[in-house]
């Protein structure tokens, strides 16, 4: 892309604004959001807050406010070798040491689960377990679950949603001391499905956590993955990847937390939109605490727009505490086709409409090379032709 | 045998200080099997020439033709120049990421044959080609030209030369920030390509030292948008000898 864009308005389709270096400076630090397990504990949710204001509040509301059904999402998890699966009481152990809801929906799932699903990896070989949830109705519902890699384990998870749902809930994340775990968060709901997942990760000790998000299909799926890089040289990457179609509402609040020493973190997102009102979000907050001197850091959203009438808002905050960094950073971009590799590609005999498609596969390709998993990458890469095989691009 | 000619070219580009006429009445025939030489001084508009023929979109012809064997070049999209037999390697190749060299290669040969090249023998042949521009194999899996030092990108320029098998191809400045080594190398991949298909060249360039290796038939003066002369090799050694000096008075080069 040739242009950037760092927006709290909407762009002009395929025209930018920019600036690389005015990132928004947040009203408070990061670190001191309340949390809470309690519905009760939040405000009522008006739309105007800078945590709901770029989400249609409305389409929701039930989610945000409404009883929800805390009965087992229907779910099937994959047997593997060192891996154990339960359904575990409210009052289990495990549940909320990777983190609290920051807001009312959240919140709402947390008040309102039944039973959590439980999942952890110890073997050290590595191990792959896919948790399938297929939603079957509308009704509103919670969930909780809580991924656990003990110390040295390694593995990868893949939660893999489709069906319909209307489904609020919590993700925990604990990644043991020098522990190498991959999630992979899979949205590919139903046309009409809403969703919207708070994650919370812990990395320890010389940890290493892959978080992949992954959101193709729902109407309005919001994603939010809360990294925190709590031990000396814990590492997070996380990438995404979204597709968005006309009238579909994809969006994702990154936060990742350096709260000790030489901690690294890559972020990459990148999305695609097309058609009229599809629409994207990508907030990514980094902050770099007092306690994390010798961070390494990086973030960058990139969104590919291929037809008029969409918005992508991409706002990038990044917080530093400390003096001492090896390195923060940060890029954000929104734009059209590059005319320039399109002329490239078509003075090379290739017909304008599969020019485009390779540049739009090529621009998303770099997010799934970096899964790490050959299967999934395919099927992504065949999900994101599916996409394209829809697009008139202009 | 095929013919490309250009008459009384007008070419314009819209800027932020409005249109900019640079081509101002082009005119000059490239025959399959002929070596014509372009040089002139820095924005002069050889690239616009070439850009031209190739259809970028960005300028605008506002008179004058560009036919190929009789057919309306003009008149054709970008990748149906291609397609006619028009190739034009570009004096800054374009990085496309997450498109594979060999991705790439295979599309363009499969939508310039108009099928797709038989498994095996593509393989060798693109391997063989590779080699012949002294480019490791390991870059038929890299993104194109993604990460590609100068001399890099001007061999893989020459790689689809080879394999896409045109008519008329035009080199902006392929030779520019080519080491010696790479000079030869690109120049007899060209000549190899000429040997064996025929191919008419316009080579545009700053120097004559790639005349030394690819030896050109016609060499053409270009000045302030059009050919202030013609001659053979031997103005090649007179322009660099004496520079565009005498073409320049009265005459307004930015
Ligand atoms: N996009 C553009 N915007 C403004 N001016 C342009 C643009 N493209 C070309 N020009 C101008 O058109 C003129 C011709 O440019 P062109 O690139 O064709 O020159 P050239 O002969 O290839 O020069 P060089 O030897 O430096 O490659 C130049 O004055 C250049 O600045
Ligand atoms: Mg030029």
């Amino acid at each position: 892309m040739s242009s950037t864009i760092d927006t709290e308005k909407p762009p002009i389709p395929g025209s930018a604004a920019h600036t690389d270096g005015a990132w928004t400076i947040p009203i408070q630090s990061r670190a001191e959001r309340f949390a809470s397990a309690e519905h009760a504990d939040f405000a009522e949710v008006t739309g105007r807050e800078l945590e709901w204001r770029l989400t249609p509040v409305e389409s929701v509301r039930d989610l945000i406010d409404g009883a929800l059904d805390g009965g087992r999402f229907p779910t099937v998890v994959s047997d593997a070798p060192g891996v154990s699966t339960e359904w575990v009481a409210r009052d289990d152990a495990r549940i909320g040491g990777a983190g609290l809801a920051e807001e009312r929906a959240a919140a709402n799932a947390w008040s309102s689960f039944g039973e959590a699903l439980a999942v952890t990896l110890t073997a050290e070989d590595f191990t792959e377990v896919t948790i399938d949830r297929t939603g079957a109705d509308r009704t509103p519902r919670a969930a909780h679950t809580v991924i656990t890699a003990a110390p040295n384990a390694r593995g990868i998870v893949v939660i893999d949603n489709r069906g319909s749902a209307r489904l609020s809930e919590n993700l925990e994340i604990v990644v043991g001391a020098g522990a190498h775990l991959t999630v992979v968060s899979l949205q590919e709901w139903d046309d009409a499905s809403v969703h919207l997942s708070s994650q919370f990760a812990r990395v320890g000790r010389d940890a290493v956590l892959k978080h992949v998000v992954v959101s193709l299909g729902g109407s309005v799926v919001r994603v939010n993955p809360s990294v925190h890089l709590a031990e000396q040289g814990a590492q997070g990457e996380l990438l995404g990847l979204y597709f968005s179609d006309a009238g579909q509402h994809l969006e994702q609040r990154v936060y990742v937390h350096h709260d000790a020493p030489s901690t690294v973190s890559r972020v990459t997102y990148k999305g695609a939109l097309n058609g009229d009102g599809a629409r994207t979000v990508w907030v990514g907050d980094v902050l770099i605490g007092r306690t994390a001197p010798g961070t390494d850091s990086y973030e960058q959203n990139r969104n590919l727009v291929l037809s008029d009438g969409t918005r992508a808002d991409s706002i990038p905050n990044l917080e530093i505490e400390t003096g001492d960094i090896a390195g923060a950073g940060h890029a954000s971009a929104t734009g059209r086709f590059d005319d320039e590799q399109l002329f490239y590609l078509r003075s090379r005999g290739i017909p304008e409409q599969e020019a485009r498609r390779l540049v739009v596969l090529g621009f998303l390709v770099e997010v799934v090379q970096k899964i790490g998993q050959a299967e999934l990458e395919a099927r992504l890469l065949d999900a994101i032709e599916a996409e394209l095989a829809a697009v008139e691009v202009v | 045998m095929s013919s490309l000619e250009i008459r009384d070219l007008h070419v314009s580009i819209e800027t932020d200080q409005g249109v900019k006429q640079i081509l101002r009445g082009v005119d000059l025939t490239v025959n399959q099997g002929e070596i014509h030489a372009i040089m002139g001084p820095n924005g002069s508009g050889k690239s616009t020439l070439a850009y031209t023929i190739a259809g970028h979109p960005r300028y605008r012809v506002d008179s004058g033709s560009i036919t190929l064997d009789g057919e309306d070049v003009l008149a054709m999209t970008i990748d149906e120049r291609a397609k006619a037999g028009l190739f034009l390697a570009m004096q800054y190749p374009v990085e496309i990421p997450g498109v594979t060299v060999s991705n790439f290669l295979r599309t363009a040969k499969t939508a310039i044959d108009g099928e797709a090249p038989a498994l095996r023998g593509w393989i060798k042949e693109l391997k063989s080609s590779m080699e012949g521009m002294r480019m490791d194999s390991s870059f038929a899996e890299r993104n194109v030209n993604e990460g590609f030092s100068g001399g890099e990108k001007k061999r893989h320029e020459i790689v689809q030369l080879e394999l896409l098998k045109p008519k008329i191809a035009v080199l902006d400045e392929t030779d520019s920030g080519l080491d010696v080594d790479a000079l030869k190398v690109v120049s007899e991949g060209v000549n190899r390509v000429k040997q064996s298909t025929g191919l008419g060249v316009l080579l545009i360039t700053h120097y004559t030292r790639i005349l030394r290796y690819i030896h050109p038939d016609f060499v053409h003066v270009f000045v302030d948008g059009r050919i202030a002369e013609e001659g053979g090799a031997e103005l090649a050694e007179r322009l660099e000898n004496e520079g565009y000096d005498r073409f320049l008075t009265g005459s307004t080069v930015g």
